[in-house]
């Protein structure tokens, strides 16, 4: 035990010691997410919407004004029916209508709580979800100013529908995207690299006499990396949710345990790679393109697996990523349990096992 | 002698695809000795001390080391082995104390429990403690590597050119070094490319290309030599070595610092050649009989 607590602290030194290489880890993922993130996200300024208000009264007028002149939309039709909807989002007018039901002002007054709702054009998934959001705080604004002068908490429902996407899918694919991505790319890649190195510079040369374990040597390269790539897959979840509101609606200690479970997959294949590669350099290539690339683009990240040929749908059961992204998306945006992902799990586990087992089998104890 | 006082190699072959590393390869250093291997680069040195520490597999052969079989027991060879591979492979990163403390820990030992074994070596490095391994000078990466292969105590050091790319003060002191370790009782292999370090051994084996050629003590291999040998000089060094090339009673010659040194077939006199170098116009002749070392006893072993 003491063995190994020297050789996970010497792993740590190393890792800490490198800071050009820790500063392209933390960086890497929050440089990717904003990328992804804003790359796909329009700046949402003087938006066009319309209004289709059931109530006209003082409280509507009120919240009117305050989203007009937020600085976010530009009021550009007023309805006067549901039927009009349709046609000022066909003509490409208005980004979102904002709906207020019959009698809003009465219903706030009487029972605290009133009903808005927003329809959004998701054909534009991420300026949709940026107009929902805009609102919402808009709204939310004007509830706490009021509370604050009349010493009232009311409640406003703000209930937001996306048009023409309804799931969203786009938009929120970013995020378990990069995080399948990049916990592929660090877990992989830096462990095997790590070991490789320690081939390249003669140091396992070393490590091997020494009473070290096949076993040792490799729980003491993975227990750093587990731990960095956790921090990792937080910062990569963090800056979805705060800067680009990616909820995560289900449970997230489930969230927490699959991502570890995916950071183990991704580690034992680092090793399978290290043992067959003797430079850092050849761990490297081989992490890209045997694992990387597949992971990008088979996983469904970007191409939507429906939409591929059969041949490649059949390997793309084989890539890891797959079932970890589907896992993600049903925690994170669907909000459901293990009761929907047990499969997925049971299928990355087992892979986890088998790639572990393999590269302890296959970690020679001799230089041969 | 006991099996387990001996450390014995009986036949070992070993071959890279196609090429033969090792061929038949015996020995027995007792314990408490200081071996040396001698040889050029790529005679074998390399594969031969990872087998003997058991990094290799030999492909045919034996290797008893105190009563243990590198094959069979390999963990307990490698806990009573301390070994220093040819390249310098310490974490250039960690410093010389960090890098200490990691070897004692895995050997699960502390630097304070066998202090006295490395204290005249890691003393004279420890003023720079706090410094990277990768940032010290190769004598002083030398010392590091070494305390690192000592810290847990080994009953066998084996060394793998550990003075290559060192300087020869650096080399001087290593060697004193190896003879205080020899006192504490522990039995050093070391190879080198440097013939006039064989002198320090012990015994010392002569390989080339995978094949010990003698292995005596450095006295007795010189006094084996048996033919006498001349050492030569003349105003044109370069005509000189070619022109003896091509006397025919010419054994071996081979240039040696100032001189040539030059052995002759057992029926030539020395008379022969001065007579032959003056016909091929040679000015400034000058020829001695000398002693040989042993870098002649290795060129003469080369020639044969």
């Amino acid at each position: 035990m003491k063995r190994l607590r020297g050789f996970i602290i010497k792993e740590f030194y190393h890792i800490f010691r490198d800071y050009r290489t820790m500063v392209i880890l933390f960086g890497l993922p929050v440089v990717q997410v904003l990328l992804f993130g804003f790359v796909l996200t329009n700046e949402v300024k003087d938006a066009n919407i319309a209004v289709l208000d059931k109530s006209k009264d003082a409280e509507t007028m009120n919240i009117i004004n305050k989203l007009t002149s937020s600085g976010y939309f530009m009021l550009n039709a007023v309805l006067e029916s549901e039927d009009e909807v349709e046609g000022v989002f066909q003509e490409g007018k208005v980004k979102q209508v904002v709906i207020f039901e019959e009698n809003f002002a009465k219903t706030l007054k009487n029972e605290g709580r009133a009903r808005i709702q927003l329809l959004a054009d998701a054909s534009d998934p991420n300026t949709a979800q940026t107009l929902v959001n805009y609102t919402t705080a808009v709204v939310n604004t004007y509830l706490a100013e009021k509370a604050k002068s009349e010493g009232k908490q009311l409640l406003i429902d703000v209930v937001p529908k996306m048009l023409y996407n309804p799931a969203m899918e786009a938009s929120y694919m970013f995020v378990p995207g990069v995080i399948a991505i990049v916990l592929m790319l660090i877990s992989s890649m830096i462990t095997s690299i790590s070991i490789a190195r320690e081939k390249e510079l003669g140091t396992m040369e070393v490590l091997l006499v020494s009473p070290l374990r096949a076993g040792q040597i490799i729980i003491g390269k993975v227990v750093p990396y587990v731990f960095l790539s956790f921090l990792i897959a937080a910062t990569i979840l963090l800056v979805g949710r705060f800067v680009f509101g990616v909820p995560i609606n289900g449970p997230l200690g489930l969230l927490l345990a699959e991502s570890l479970l995916f950071i183990l997959l991704a580690l034992s294949l680092g090793i399978l790679v290290s043992t067959v590669s003797k430079t850092q350099q050849t761990a490297m290539l081989i992490s890209l393109f045997a694992l990387l690339l597949p992971t990008i683009l088979l996983s469904g990240l970007i191409f939507p697996i429906e939409n591929m040929p059969l041949l490649l749908q059949y390997i793309s059961h084989a890539i890891p990523a797959k079932y970890f992204v589907i896992i993600l998306k049903n925690i994170m945006i669907k909000g459901t349990g293990l009761e929907s992902v047990w499969f997925e799990t049971i299928v990355l586990g087992g892979i986890t096992l088998f790639f572990i087992l393999l590269s302890v089998l296959n970690f020679k104890k001799r230089l041969e | 002698m006991e099996s387990n006082q001996q450390i014995i190699a009986k036949g070992i072959f070993k071959s890279y695809k196609d090429v033969k590393a090792l061929e038949d390869i015996s020995f027995s250093i007792p314990r408490g000795e200081l071996f040396g291997f001698i040889g050029p680069d790529g005679a074998g040195k390399t594969t031969l001390f990872r087998i003997l520490v058991t990094l290799l597999l030999q492909d045919k052969g034996e290797i008893n080391l105190f009563g243990l079989d590198s094959r069979r027991d390999f963990r307990k060879v490698r806990l009573m082995t301390g070994y220093m591979p040819g390249r310098f492979s310490l974490y250039q990163d960690l410093s010389v104390e960090e890098n200490l403390t990691f070897f004692a820990t895995i050997f699960g030992t502390t630097i304070k429990e066998n202090y006295h074994l490395i204290r005249d070596i890691y003393s004279q490095i420890e003023p720079f403690k706090k410094r990277p391994a990768g940032k010290l000078s190769g004598g002083m990466k030398q010392k590091l590597a070494l305390s690192c292969a000592l810290i847990h105590k080994p009953e066998l050091l084996v060394l793998d050119e550990p003075t290559t790319g060192v300087d020869a003060v650096s080399r001087k002191e290593f060697w004193e070094m190896l003879g205080n370790l020899k006192k504490l009782g522990i039995t050093i292999i070391v190879s080198t490319p440097y013939m006039d370090e064989a002198s320090l051994c012990d015994r010392v084996a002569l390989i080339q290309d995978g094949k010990i050629m003698q292995t005596d003590t450095p006295a007795n291999i010189v006094s084996s030599y048996s033919a006498p040998l001349y050492a030569i000089r003349s105003e044109k060094m370069h005509k000189l070595i070619n022109d003896l090339r091509t006397f025919p009673e010419t054994a071996s010659a081979y240039t040696f610092g100032q001189y040539i040194h030059l052995t002759l077939t057992p029926t030539a006199k020395a008379e022969d050649v001065v007579g032959f170098l003056s016909e091929k116009n040679h000015t400034g002749l000058e020829i001695n009989t000398i002693s040989p070392n042993i870098e002649d006893c290795f060129m003469n072993l080369m020639v044969k």
